[in-house]
């Protein structure tokens, strides 16, 4: 399909591209420019009307500032850790919302942006960071799998997942997420050729934010991470990790090829890391500031910012009511964490299985019997 | 004499460097252990003063860190594999299990495997998912591998080198919510020798074993449990695989009552293991049936309840009432 043959065509490289810890950027598919200019691609057109547009904003507003205040709360010791997605809002943004209500998404511990766009409440988000639960929502009624940590590991069932509606004829295809350091796990090569294998309907969304916590991805690869994928046997693209409208339209075909049977396809975003790896990294023991700095320059929301201003898209007001909103999202959040209680001790032995066992029931009746017995003592 | 005080972390760390000083074929592998000096900075200055090709930072693979240090073992380098955290182990568990702990056999002497596989394990840090496991009791089932866990600062300091120093595979445990806790090394000591458990602790009434982060509990419920005029004898394991379980047979012919906690599940548990021995070899002087205290047999609770999953001074001194009600 010719919208997912790699383009030749050069586009501007974002500024600082040509930095020298960043490679060139040729293949780069690009829709806005990090000055908010609207441009053209010739495989990847994206038709969004002005209310989509404000919509993308106020997704990529909400997603920052839903960010901004978890690592607020981490540091108050309201959550035990926090993985901010600073910097990434718009890859997450964009691909969350080129799913259909039907596909499925495949997350890694990052993806806040995309549980917002499947309605996932940030509360059930929250209390995983909070540590009072390890799963968190419903992953069949969000469509959005749970949380996966042990790196890549979600990137094959993602793919079996995509099996199974290939087997069912379904008309849906799934989303698996990684990092450019998941690339490197033996697993992520597994769904890959398995994928490739089968045809399942899949698209691999992996974000290069240029680190896995300390380690810089030329760690992982000697080639853009997104020329891979021909190895396997199926397309890869990069698209600009900071540019919505890009990141839509380039998931957007790829899981119209996913469900139109033409197999996988693997997109590399590519963004940064704007923030520690989580709350407890400490950044400045491996990156210069001055990188920070190049990348602020592409930020994902004042570029759609720009644009939708100076287009006339979206006026002051709007821009003022999107950020009362997430104030008040910021609110609820706060307010949700805070209130939120934690688990009674019995439930860690509910749901280790389908059918309960008798040494769990004993286990469960022991350690009831063993808490009652500080009833009174303050305990 | 020259004696620090140093925490378990540093201890480490500088156990760590005079290793690699020591032996030029010394070779750290890792995720994040470079620039990072890894999440607990275990690897701190090192690859600073040592040079990028002693202290790697690897791929973010697993069964590549260790099917590579198989290798590099062949070629007489001596990797030394950090796990970032133990539930990472497990991408390299097929490596670790079927590959290093097979090979010195299967070549029949002709390829030792002296690899260290350093795991900072256990829970107690109000951590994620995957971050608080005690995965002991696999490695300790396969044959092949050697297994210890360190509790003390200089257990650490020369732990880390007798086990780097040491020609077969050892998955070295580092019980990180420990890693902060201070304690005197003296740098100049003769070490107690690596797999030998010790008596940390005198006592009559009953033997409580212990190895890695519970080694403080234990003996928090052995101070705890003498204010109440109960005498507690602490035994640090040490050693998980091989077990060293004289001493223990000594101190229970004495006491007639032991008291095994760890945090990992109890069930097939090294407490199961302990319990099995002990029988055997104290049945006549036991007085009440060998108790475990360690973790429910449930995945590793969410951070908000791993205190009541976690055993602690109370059900160590619960399961102390219970032996001595026998
Ligand atoms: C199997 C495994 N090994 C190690 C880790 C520890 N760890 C957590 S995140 C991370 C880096 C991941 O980097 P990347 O894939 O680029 O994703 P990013 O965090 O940058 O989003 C590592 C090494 C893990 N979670 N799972
Ligand atoms: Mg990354």
């Amino acid at each position: 399909m010719s919208t997912l043959s790699q383009t030749t065509e050069v586009v501007d490289p974002v500024p600082g591209a040509g930095a020298p810890h960043l490679p060139g950027q040729p293949d780069l598919v690009q829709l806005l420019t990090p000055e908010g200019e609207r441009v053209e691609h010739p495989d990847y057109s994206l038709d969004v009307s002005d209310e989509e547009l404000r919509q993308l904003y106020r997704d990529l507003a909400l997603v920052r500032r839903w960010d901004v205040e978890a690592t607020a709360l981490q540091r108050q010791g309201e959550l035990g850790i926090w993985a901010s997605l600073l910097g990434q809002e718009a890859a997450q943004v964009g691909a969350g919302r080129a799913l259909a209500a039907d596909d499925m998404a495949f997350p890694t511990y990052r993806e806040h942006g995309v549980a917002w766009t499947r309605g996932v409440d940030p509360l059930h988000v929250m209390s995983l960071f909070r540590g009072v639960d390890q799963g968190g929502w419903d992953p069949v009624a969000t469509h959005f799998n749970l949380y996966t940590v042990v790196i890549g590991a979600q990137t094959l069932h993602a793919t079996g997942y995509a099996m199974g509606l290939q087997r069912d004829g379904a008309e849906s295809a799934t989303l698996a997420f990684l990092g450019d350091g998941a690339t490197s796990q033996g697993e992520v090569n597994e769904a890959m050729i398995w994928a490739a294998t089968f045809s399942a309907p899949v698209a691999f969304f992996c974000q290069n934010n240029q680190y896995a916590i300390s380690v810089p991805i030329e760690r992982q690869s000697r080639v853009p991470l997104y020329q891979r994928a021909a190895g396997f046997g199926f397309p890869g693209v990069r698209v600009d990790g900071n540019d919505v409208l890009a990141v839509l339209a380039v998931t957007r075909a790829a899981l119209a090829a996913a469900r139109e049977g033409q197999g996988p396809t693997f997109i590399e975003a590519f963004t940064y890391r704007m923030g520690a790896h989580t709350t407890s990294d400490d950044p400045t023991r491996y990156r210069l500031a001055s990188e920070l700095e190049e990348w602020k320059l592409r930020d994902p929301i004042a570029r759609l910012k720009a644009h939708l201003s100076r287009s006339g898209i979206a006026d002051a007001g709007f821009f003022a009511s999107v950020d009362a909103e997430g104030d008040e999202l910021a609110a609820r959040i706060r307010r949700g964490t805070l209130e939120m209680a934690d688990p009674a001790g019995t439930e860690i032995f509910d749901h280790v299985y389908a059918e309960q066992t008798p040494e769990l029931v004993r286990q469960r009746e022991e350690f009831v019997a063993y808490h009652a017995g500080f009833e009174g003592e303050g305990h | 004499m020259s004696t620090e005080t140093l925490t378990i972390g540093k201890a480490l760390n500088l156990g760590l460097r005079k290793a690699m000083e020591d032996d030029a074929k010394v070779v750290l592998m890792g995720e994040d252990i470079g620039k990072l000096g890894g999440v607990f900075r275990i690897t701190d200055g090192l690859q600073k003063d040592f040079g990028d090709d002693r202290v790697v930072d690897t791929p973010l693979a697993e069964a590549g860190i260790l099917g590579t240090a198989v290798g590099l073992a062949m070629r007489g380098y001596r990797p030394v594999c950090e796990i970032q955290f133990d539930g990472f182990v497990f991408p390299a568990y097929n490596q670790i299990v079927t590959q290093v702990a097979k090979i010195h056999a299967r070549s029949r002497g002709r390829l030792p495997m002296p690899i260290v596989i350093r795991i900072p394990f256990g829970g107690g840090i109000g951590a994620v998912e995957h971050h608080s496991e005690s995965p002991e009791a696999y490695f300790a089932h396969t044959a092949g591998l050697k297994v210890v866990a360190v509790s003390t600062p200089p257990d650490a300091y020369w732990g880390i080198q007798q086990a780097i120093a040491h020609p077969d595979p050892i998955v070295f445990l580092e019980p990180k919510r420990r890693y902060w806790e201070k304690g005197q090394v003296d740098v100049d000591a003769t070490p107690d020798p690596l797999f030998a458990s010790r008596v940390v602790r005198g006592g009559d009434d009953v033997t409580v074993l212990a190895y890695g982060p519970m080694v403080k509990t234990a003996l928090q419920a052995a101070q705890a449990a003498a204010e109440e005029g109960r005498s507690l004898e602490v035994i640090d394991l040490r050693t998980v695989s091989p077990l060293d379980l004289a001493p223990v047979f000594d101190s229970v012919r004495r006491t007639g009552r032991c008291v095994v906690v760890h945090e990992a599940p109890v069930t097939l548990g090294l407490g199961s293991e302990i319990a099995a021995r002990v029988t055997e070899e104290c049945f006549h002087s036991l007085e009440a049936p060998v108790l475990r205290v360690g973790g429910y047999d449930t995945p590793y609770p969410p951070s908000k309840l791993e205190e009541e999953y976690l055993p602690d001074l109370d059900r160590v001194l619960d399961a102390v009432d219970r032996s001595l009600g026998f």
